[in-house]
């Protein structure tokens, strides 16, 4: 696996909830990303997102890391959620806080910040 | 283009209940599937939506789909 790979495996791992999207918070650029974003905000949960646009590489190695074809991509402790539709229907359903709880715990809504990884430096603000 | 989306999922869930392609924008590249099969029955949301992915594996790698919305469900509940 490439070091990029690897920077995409670390940001899964280790973030309690990544999600690969297209664009960044501040500028996103393409509508489901940011439907999944919204899911994820309105559930309180504390996103990393990683931008998947500046290298294609990025999508493919994902890709390969999840086997999910489409971007976005959520994932919570690791575990892959699912795209846009999956995670916005379990936030209408009230899963998604619920999924959150058990795998963050009680308080995950608790200082709950958002972080931006740049998996081609491996910057993280 | 939807067309050929029906087709591959037809021939993926031959038992669909509900098999409907809508291309959203009228562009031939933004759509809207929904299917409900009793092949779903008992599967995650994720694994749902994963058999969906499948059958469309070639025209999501070809580009031809821009932009893909999935609704699925079994057909027991």
């Amino acid at each position: 696996m490439s070091e990029l790979g690897d920077r995409i495996k670390d940001v899964i791992e280790n973030e309690p909830v990544a999600l690969f999207m297209k664009g960044t918070p501040q500028f996103i650029m393409c509508g489901n990303s940011d439907r999944a974003l919204r899911a994820l905000r309105e559930a309180g949960a504390p996103v990393t997102t990683v931008d998947v646009l500046p290298d294609a590489a990025i999508r493919q190695e994902l890709s390969e890391v999840s086997g999910w074809p489409t971007i976005p991509q959520v994932f919570v402790k690791g575990e892959l959620v699912g795209g846009a539709d999956i995670t916005e229907e379990l936030g209408e359903s009230g899963e998604l806080a619920r999924l959150l709880e058990e795998k963050l715990g009680e308080g995950y809504r608790d200082g709950a910040e958002e972080h931006v990884v740049d998996v081609l430096s491996g910057a993280r603000a | 283009m939807a067309e050929r989306l029906e087709f591959l999922l037809r021939n993926a869930f031959p038992d669909a209940d509900e098999l409907c392609v809508e291309d959203r924008t009228g562009g031939g590249d933004h759509f809207q599937v929904t299917v409900a099969s009793p092949s779903f029955d008992g599967l995650s949301l994720l694994d749902q939506h994963r058999r969906v992915n499948e059958a469309l594996t070639e025209p999501l790698r070809d580009g031809t789909i821009h932009e893909l919305r999935i609704k699925t469900r079994g057909t027991s509940t």
